[in-house]
């Protein structure tokens, strides 16, 4: 149905161009830098595209002008790539978002009831982290990135539904809970430098653990706007218990020692200091989940 | 907007790191870098740590923390 849609909007768009093309082409002149490869075409419409791509290339200018402009066009795409790398890990990113649906399920599954779950260790691979689509343990990016989203659309949901929303209050609390997100990951790395924690936590690591709370804010939200406030305080207090639970058990494992991971209650200040460190992180979740819904449910 | 005040707030704290003396200021407090170092222990403790990063902060961002409060400057005469 939209196929011919399709088709029929770029014939519009297409015929007062080949029209143009028809009558300009003894003056050489390039109106197409690359040729149109989608598929959408029909056969009358690939008729003339033949006709107008064969005059096209028969010209020697326009075929140098089009050969010049491609590799132009590829040696820009190739210095961003380049430059963009160095800032932004790309490779790496790719990593946190390669999960499928039943890793997402199983990962929201885990983030609202964690009780269950006997086994929280990262499997690797040859010194590498697994992917997260074969490990459910494994941190992403995908489920924080939606979940933020997702979070920005029931606050406006929520905000419209007390007559108090208005297009810039989507932007406000997008960048006030980007604020507290980047505020929350550099208290947590600070603290992590000064305790002098040896861990395999990257940046992103942290970004994903911060991004997980979004879920529950959603649930709590979302249970406020239905079942008013009681609903939205029960909920949120599951949430946040769960939240607490994953957050320790996941966190132990990465920045406690081997032996105190096991569960053996290792005595020493160092491990101490630790497990303090991971309470403190895993305590500032729920704070964070309340301090950013509470103004949302009335 | 409030990514804005968080750009305001990096500045103002990095500008109170780069402005403790070390001789005025740090080493009466017994927080100067030689007074800490210590042995050749593995665990350098909380407090080396931040006279450490202290030391570091003042060291790495002292120039582009010129740049930047000019910047900021210009910006507040122009535009109050």
């Amino acid at each position: 149905m939209d196929y011919s849609n399709q088709s029929g909007f770029r014939q519009r768009k297409l015929q007062p161009k080949f029209r143009m093309r028809g009558s300009a082409v003894d003056s050489s002149e390039p109106s197409q830098l690359f040729d149109d490869t989608s598929p959408g075409q029909s056969v009358v419409d690939k008729g003339q595209m033949a006709y107008a791509g064969q005059n096209l290339l028969s010209d020697p200018m326009s075929n140098l002008a089009m050969a010049y402009g491609s590799s132009l066009a590829s040696q820009g795409k190739e210095m961003m790539d380049k430059n963009l790398d160095r800032f932004i890990p790309i490779s790496k990113l790719k990593y946190y978002f390669a999960v499928d649906t039943l890793y997402v399920g199983k990962k929201l599954g885990l983030l609202v009831f964690p009780y269950m779950h006997q086994n929280w260790e990262v499997s690797y691979q040859q010194d590498t982290p697994v992917a997260p689509r074969f490990d459910v343990n494994a941190p992403d990016l995908y489920i924080p990135v939606m979940a933020f989203i997702t979070y920005i659309l029931v606050s406006g949901l929520a905000l419209g539904t007390q007559n108090r929303f208005s297009p810039e209050i989507l932007g406000m609390q997008a960048s006030s809970a980007l604020v507290w997100l980047i505020i929350e990951v550099l208290a947590v790395l600070l603290s992590l430098y000064l305790v002098t924690v040896n861990t395999d936590l990257t940046t992103i690591d942290l970004v994903a653990f911060s991004g997980y709370k979004y879920v529950g804010m959603i649930v709590g939200v979302l249970s406020g706007l239905l079942f008013g406030k009681m609903g939205y305080y029960l909920s949120l207090l599951w949430c946040c218990a769960s939240i607490f639970v994953f957050m320790i058990r996941t966190l132990r494992l990465k920045i406690l020692s081997e032996a105190a991971a096991e569960g053996v209650l290792v005595r020493g200040a160092k491990n101490q200091l630790r497990m303090y460190l991971t309470m403190a992180i895993a305590a500032a979740q729920p704070l964070f989940m309340y301090w950013l819904t509470f103004h949302l449910v009335r | 907007m409030a990514l804005y005040g968080l750009i305001q707030a990096a500045v103002l704290l990095t500008n109170a790191v780069a402005v403790l003396h070390e001789e005025r200021f740090l080493a009466k407090i017994g927080w100067s870098v030689d007074q800490s170092v210590g042995g050749f222990g593995e665990e350098p403790g909380i407090k080396t740590q931040l006279i450490n990063l202290i030391r570091s902060v003042r060291t790495v961002m002292r120039v582009p923390l010129i740049a930047v409060n000019s910047v900021c400057i210009i910006l507040l005469l122009l535009f109050g």
